[in-house]
């Protein structure tokens, strides 16, 4: 076996512990002996909840991200409490205090940065000693000796009005003292606001009671053998019995300077976080500098981690760090605010979006160039943030309709922020996950969405709660969660995206779900991936594909949806909701013959026999004879409509008739998700057209309004407008469009309202209506090709497809 | 004891079906690489008929709640409680062999 390499971090915090981490996720523990300097005498903590340690709100045992139980399991040799003094590049040692010398093949500077403190009289006692009741903010320990001088002082001044200094102020708020922030520029928060929101976020915190002093560079900290107030420019005094200096952070690069490798205002890095003047040494997070950046939020440095452990593992010897996006999301003493990109326009073609409510706080702005986000404050409300964040980061293109990019038009958002979301609060209603039991999946290690999902199954009934899952998931991880690379797959278990996999399905020329596995995912088969595939080889091949019957989901291998006792519920075609004497006692018939225990009629105005047991499935069907109303698949349930004009006196168009055609020309369709239709005779709308996956509301003029991504189930969203039309015929044929547009385009389980907030109404209505790429002709084609190859699955109550596909017990057999 | 249950091409590739041996109710499964798995037929989350399920290799969605299980060990892949495994095997003329403990009456 090879000898193992010798790895040195020097840094103990947030970088490098998490780049440790990446390694050891690479199989880096085969690769390296690790031993990490940490200066402070703790494992890794987040440093981002110091300030709620400092409040009180959090114990300081809570905040650790790695406790020293994690450096044994791990095998890593932690000297913790002990600065690293030199590195040794000739010799390749490291040499720390308590004459501990460590060698390394490779090194990792992860030293971070120290708080700056500006030139300022007085900071110190004469003789250089530290002066009582001057602090800075950075460590467990400045946090522990602020809260024990704090007690029973009288005012506090906090010097710096950043993003650090103002939480420092929240902290120092919970001791009941008098907060003063002293800033030297004319707004707060200069990195992350403009002057119109640091106006507004400085009215906001005198009404917390914190005073707020711009403008004002501090001269002197007066007192002799102790802090007893501050002298500013203009020699105006601040009594005041403690100080906080936070007035910016310096990179650590002593170290890095006294080895002589490149040091500007960080240590220089290449695209690999490699220093360039020694392939053996890396630098990562706030003490690096990568063309010409230094980065202070984690986001940022957990992308460094990845490509320097990608790479000085060989994993991934191309991984590159091309820099980051900044964007942040946080809370200024319990405001809301979220940042990214710049804060002022920069140049004349850029179009500036803004609201402005001084009274309750709140500002948004958005920097916007051709189309895209270039930078953009929220205040007070950030619950546009998650998608404004990520049009940013992937610069997507905005919705022309800028006003809902600042608001959720039509549904109120009252969600409570995470911090101050109830512990034992359920998140997941369908299977009763709470916050602290995803906090508590994330404390375990699981670190991305997806892993915490699988261990909790939160979010993994209706969906509906998937989001507000990840946000917990994220803040619980102390900024951002591991970016799951599962998330762009279709399915889990093939790692390609929906159009990598589309154009690999038809080059190859795979038309089972099995041949996939076998090509594609290296012979893995993953369960849960089974169906997405049968309805995508379905969608591509028509009837080419090679039908596994194992990839289906049970309702589909028996074509009614499986109930909790395990027997099914059968739901049979009731075009547009209209039936008939002669229907009904047939119906009657079959459950009295089978004694089907309960019938229901549905939401989608047809009738549901419910426990009917699989063995009794065929028989069930042959003795109605009526085709299957698809309640249980992947696909075109129903459509429903309303009186329309045969009877209604308000009716405009109708609607009867128009949902017997959809039904006739839908039915039984695959779709990535369940599509449920409705048919409105006049904007009245009683039969919810408008909130249907696809809907047709008549209005005056005999004309149609084709509603799309409508929903109101576990989530409700009224649907966009996709045209108006004249005929039935044409409602027909724009609907088809959209529906194989959207079965091309979606990712399985996605519903249209996702799928059209995904892509936005505007491209979805160029691409279906205006046919702005040219595709329409060919979507109507593969819609025609789709409607032709249907058949009723209830055909097999005649030829069962499988041996033994309706029983549920089989005898056995000698 | 070793109890025959019938022959193997009662179940198709990739599914799983159940048999009422005495007391107790055993699931047969045929993964689509050949093996063959024999587990308790219910699912110990809320009871769901576990041959209704998806397979692919030895892992076992349940259709109710989709709860993962490993069939070759009967480990609940997410949590839980985990199932109880019989060995099985084929015989000379592909007929599906599973041993179960014969209790005491």
């Amino acid at each position: 076996m090879q000898k193992k390499r010798k790895l040195v971090v020097i840094g103990n915090g947030m970088a490098g512990v998490r780049t440790v981490e990446e390694i050891l996720a690479r199989g880096g523990a085969e690769q390296f002996e690790i031993t990490i300097f940490g200066d402070e005498p703790y494992g890794n903590y987040n440093r981002i909840l110091l300030s709620e340690v400092l409040s009180g709100s959090q114990d300081a045992s809570e905040i650790f991200l790695n406790p020293l139980a994690w450096y044994r399991e791990n095998r890593i040799q932690l000297h913790a409490g002990v600065r690293a003094r030199a590195i040794h590049r000739h010799s390749r040692q490291v040499t720390g205090e308590h004459e501990i010398v460590a060698s390394y093949d490779n090194l990792i500077i992860a030293t971070g940065s120290s708080p700056y403190i500006p030139p300022i009289q007085g900071v110190r006692l004469e003789g250089g000693r530290e002066k009582p009741g001057v602090f800075v903010f950075r460590t467990l320990d400045d946090c522990h000796r602020i809260a024990a001088y704090a007690k029973g002082k009288r005012r506090a001044a906090v010097i710096g009005g950043g993003l650090l200094g103002l939480e420092a102020a929240r902290g120092l708020q919970n001791f009941g003292i008098d907060v003063h922030v002293v800033h030297i520029s004319g707004h707060l928060m200069g990195q992350q606001l403009d002057a119109t929101a640091g106006a507004i976020l400085r009215t906001t915190l005198e009404q917390l009671g914190v005073t707020v002093h711009l403008n004002r560079s501090t001269k002197e900290v007066l007192g002799d053998d102790r802090v007893t107030g501050l002298r500013f420019a203009d020699d105006e005094v601040l009594d005041c019995d403690l100080v906080v200096i936070s007035a910016g952070i310096r990179p650590n690069v002593d170290l890095a300077l006294r080895a002589g490798v490149t040091v500007e205002r960080g240590i220089v890095v290449d695209n690999h976080m490699r220093s360039p003047d020694d392939p053996r040494i890396y630098a990562v997070g706030e003490c690096a500098q990568h063309r010409g950046h230094v980065y202070g939020l984690v986001a940022p440095l957990w992308e460094q981690g990845k490509v320097l452990a990608d790479h000085i593992t060989k994993r991934n010897e191309k991984a590159t760090y091309s820099g980051s996006k900044v964007a942040t999301k946080l809370k200024v003493m319990g405001i809301q605010l979220a940042s990214m990109g710049i804060t002022e326009p920069a140049d004349d073609r850029d179009e500036i979006v803004q609201f402005i409510e001084p009274k309750r706080g709140t500002y948004k702005k958005l920097i916007i160039r051709d189309g895209r986000l270039l930078g953009g404050i929220l205040l007070g409300d950030v619950s546009k943030a998650a998608y404004l964040m990520q049009a940013f980061d992937k610069n997507t293109p905005l919705p022309d309709e800028r006003l809902s990019l600042l608001f959720d038009l039509g549904a109120p958002s009252t969600k409570a922020t995470l911090e101050e979301m109830p512990p034992e609060m359920q998140v997941c209603n369908c299977n009763g996950v709470s916050k602290e039991g995803i906090v508590a999946c994330v404390r375990s290690g699981k670190r991305s969405s997806r892993a915490i999902m699988d261990a909790t199954r939160a979010g993994m009934g209706c969906g509906a709660c998937k989001q507000l899952v990840s946000e917990i998931v994220a803040w619980a991880c102390g900024g951002a969660a591991e970016q799951d690379p599962a998330a762009s797959y279709y399915v889990p278990g093939v790692p390609l995206s929906k159009p990598e996999l589309v154009q690999a399905v038809r080059e190859r020329g795979l038309r089972s779900v099995s041949a996939v596995f076998r090509e594609l995912a290296g012979g893995v088969e993953d369960p849960g991936s089974k169906p997405g595939l049968a309805s995508l080889l379905r969608t591509v091949w028509h009837h080419e594909y090679e039908d596994e019957r194992d990839a289906r989901f049970i309702n589909d291998r028996v074509h009614a949806n499986i109930q909790k006792d395990g027997t099914f519920s059968v739901i049979p075609q009731i075009p547009g909701g209209v039936t008939s004497a002669a229907q009904l006692r047939k119906i009657a018939d079959v459950v009295d013959r089978y004694r089907v225990p309960l019938v229901k009629l549905t939401g989608g105005q047809r009738i549901d026999l419910l426990g009917v047991k699989k063995e009794d499935l065929p028989g069930v069907w042959r003795d109605l004879d009526m085709p299957s109303g698809f309640a249980y698949g992947k696909s075109y349930r129903t459509c429903k409509s309303c009186v329309g004009t045969d009877f209604c006196r308000f009716g405009l168009g109708d609607s009867i008739d128009l949902a017997v055609k959809i039904e006739d020309r839908f039915r039984g369709m695959d779709t990535p998700a369940k599509m449920k239709l409705a048919t409105a005779g006049c904007p009245r709308n009683c039969s919810e057209a408008m909130v249907k996956d696809v809907g047709a509301v008549a209005v005056e003029g005999g004309k149609w309004e084709i509603y799309v991504g409508g929903a109101a189930g576990a989530h409700v969203r009224k649907g966009d407008v996709l045209c108006v039309v004249d005929a039935h015929a044409d409602v027909l044929r724009l609907m088809g469009r959209f529906i194989q547009y959207y079965r091309e385009n979606a990712r399985y389980l996605e519903r249209t309202y996702g799928f059209v907030e995904r892509l936005g109404i505007q491209k979805i209505r160029a691409v279906v209506v205006d046919d702005s790429e040219g595709i329409a002709a060919r979507l109507d084609a593969e819609m025609q090709k789709t409607v032709e190859a249907y058949r009723d699955p209830w055909r097999e109550a005649y030829s069962p497809a499988t041996p033994n596909q309706f029983r549920s017990v089989l005898p056995i057999v000698q | 004891m070793e109890i025959t249950l019938g022959p193997l091409s009662t179940i198709p590739p990739g599914e799983g079906r159940a048999f009422d041996v005495g007391s107790e109710r055993i699931a047969v499964f045929l993964a689509r690489d050949g093996r063959v798995f024999a587990t308790q037929a219910a699912c110990p989350h809320r009871g769901g008929p576990l041959v209704d399920g998806l397979l692919g290799g030895c892992t076992l969605v349940c259709p109710l709640h989709a709860q993962k299980f490993n069939l070759q060990t009967g480990e609940a892949l997410n949590g839980g409680p985990g199932l109880k495994t019989y060995p099985v095997r084929l015989s000379a003329t592909n007929q599906i062999v599973v041993q179960i403990e014969r209790d005491g009456g």
